[in-house]
């Protein structure tokens, strides 16, 4: 179906950089924030990072330990299935690629699918091709301060060549999985792939 | 940490088939304050939609440019038509087409009905617990109207409080419409906070929704009412950090944040 034109619209035509907008999205310069739920804060000396491969085997990391794992500085644009795009954004974190191969040091073994599990219960599902080869880390600093916590912090996943709910807030757990499990909003109506450049928002859209 | 099948979606909106873009024609618009503006569509074909769900909207420009957002429902599920109330935002792309250009007769494309977490209906129980603040009323709007269309009785059984907080009295979207419902209803109750310019004669809040109003309003923890709390993101971080200091379960408290109605567009 070819939209019918909206009578007296004319929009204002995203400037230098269009071709960073994926389809139906605009640019903003806020950084909006959007949570199922309460904002959890868990106290650094209280959290940690757990990897659990396919076997079951787990590899655990605490604040101080995971801290001390290689990070990566990367700037990047991100979009948010509610229609925002932010270029531009700056993180620091630990690349996937890193953390699995830390983890395989302890017996990791790693699996096609991926879910990641959220302080506060909530979860999404990655194809694990998804988060390797330099496409994920764990992030942990925003713009060159520590992440906050409306934000996701202290560490949340971060895969921006997906829209944003898949970049998990307050992740604890990465699960590498030989089976998919769709995650919180994917089992409410959400695109189980989530690629904003073909416009994936919506169970059902191609 | 919680296990993931802690927030397992207990009625799974799962939708196999392409959620199709629909053509809404404008029947009616109303002004509910001199920013916001109801519009009433008529949408051939609509699948009905549960109190707190939102649609998408599209607008295409003559050249085929095409910008999207996302608005929240304002009408309760047993209406036909389906109503969007849109704050216009300073710079607004679409809320200042919507509020400031849109006429009975045009069309424009929207699809629906999308979200499937922050919603209310008879069998999620009750209390019901609302707060919200500015055009975060627009979801709750819909669950109240969704309630008062429920028997007595049954809305004895779902007794329900909102907590608004709007900037001015001429701010207060669907004013009279509250005070009605309100007025009809011994088991709702709705409390207002004016936070900036309050009325000469205001004896009510007059502050920011804090602990001792949240203490004052929401009933007892052990009730465990269902909480709903829209709004602006400070607002939200505010009230749902509150809530959880209160011992409220934080799985019985939904939020949806927004600066203005559904995005910041």
């Amino acid at each position: 179906m070819t939209s019918p034109i909206s009578r007296g619209f004319h929009g204002r035509r995203p400037a230098p950089g269009a071709g960073r907008l994926p389809p139906g999205q605009y640019e903003t310069h806020d950084f909006p924030v959007l949570s199922e739920g309460p904002t959890p804060h868990t106290p650094l000396d209280k959290w940690s990072f757990t990897l659990v491969g396919a076997g079951g085997k787990k590899a655990r990391w605490n604040w101080t330990e995971f801290e001390a794992l290689p990070h990566e500085k990367l700037t990047t644009d991100i979009h948010c299935v509610t229609k925002w795009s932010k270029f531009g954004t700056a993180w620091s974190g630990v690349s996937i690629d890193a953390l699995l191969a830390a983890g395989a040091a302890m017996g990791v073994e790693p699996a096609p699918y991926a879910v990641a599990a959220s302080d506060g219960g909530y979860t999404t599902n990655v194809p694990l091709a998804d988060l390797t080869h330099g496409q994920a880390w764990i992030a942990v600093g925003y713009d060159g301060e520590p992440l906050a916590a409306e934000h996701g912090g202290p560490a949340r996943l971060l895969v921006p060549h997906l829209y944003f709910w898949k970049s998990a807030k307050w992740i604890r757990e990465l699960r590498l999985l030989d089976h998919d499990s769709p995650g919180f909003w994917e089992r409410l109506g959400y695109h189980n792939y989530g690629d904003p450049w073909r416009e994936q928002r919506y169970t059902g859209d191609e | 940490m919680t296990p993931d099948n802690a927030t397992t979606p207990t009625t799974p909106s799962y939708t196999p088939h392409p959620i199709p873009w629909r053509i809404a024609t404008v029947m009616r618009i109303v002004q509910e304050t001199p920013r916001v503006r109801t519009i009433v569509f008529d949408v051939p074909g609509w699948p009905g939609h549960r109190a707190g769900q939102h649609v998408d909207v599209r607008l295409t420009a003559e050249d085929g440019y095409q910008t999207e957002r996302s608005y929240s429902i304002a009408s309760p599920p047993e209406e036909a038509q389906l109503s969007l109330t849109i704050e216009r935002l300073e710079d607004g792309e679409v809320s200042s087409y919507l509020v400031g250009e849109l006429r009975v007769g045009d069309t424009i494309e929207l699809r629906g009905p999308i979200g499937g977490h922050f919603v209310w209906d008879f069998p999620d129980g009750g209390p019901l617990v609302l707060v919200g603040g500015g055009s975060g009323i627009v979801p709750l709007m819909a669950m109240l109207r969704h309630r008062a269309l429920a028997s007595p009785e049954l809305r004895r059984a779902l007794p329900a409080r909102l907590l608004y907080s709007s900037r001015a009295w001429g701010e207060v979207i669907y004013r009279d419409e509250l005070a009605r419902l309100g007025a009809n209803d011994p088991t709702l109750e709705i409390v207002h906070t004016i936070t900036r310019e309050p009325p000469p004669s205001w004896t009510g809040f007059r502050r920011r929704i804090d602990r001792a109003m949240l203490e004052a309003f929401t009933g007892s923890a052990a009730e465990r009412p269902r909480l709903y709390v829209c709004g602006p993101t400070p607002l939200v971080e505010a009230v749902a950090d509150t809530l959880v200091a209160m011992n409220y379960d934080p799985a019985t408290i939904r939020t949806e944040r927004f600066g203005p109605t559904g995005g910041t567009g």
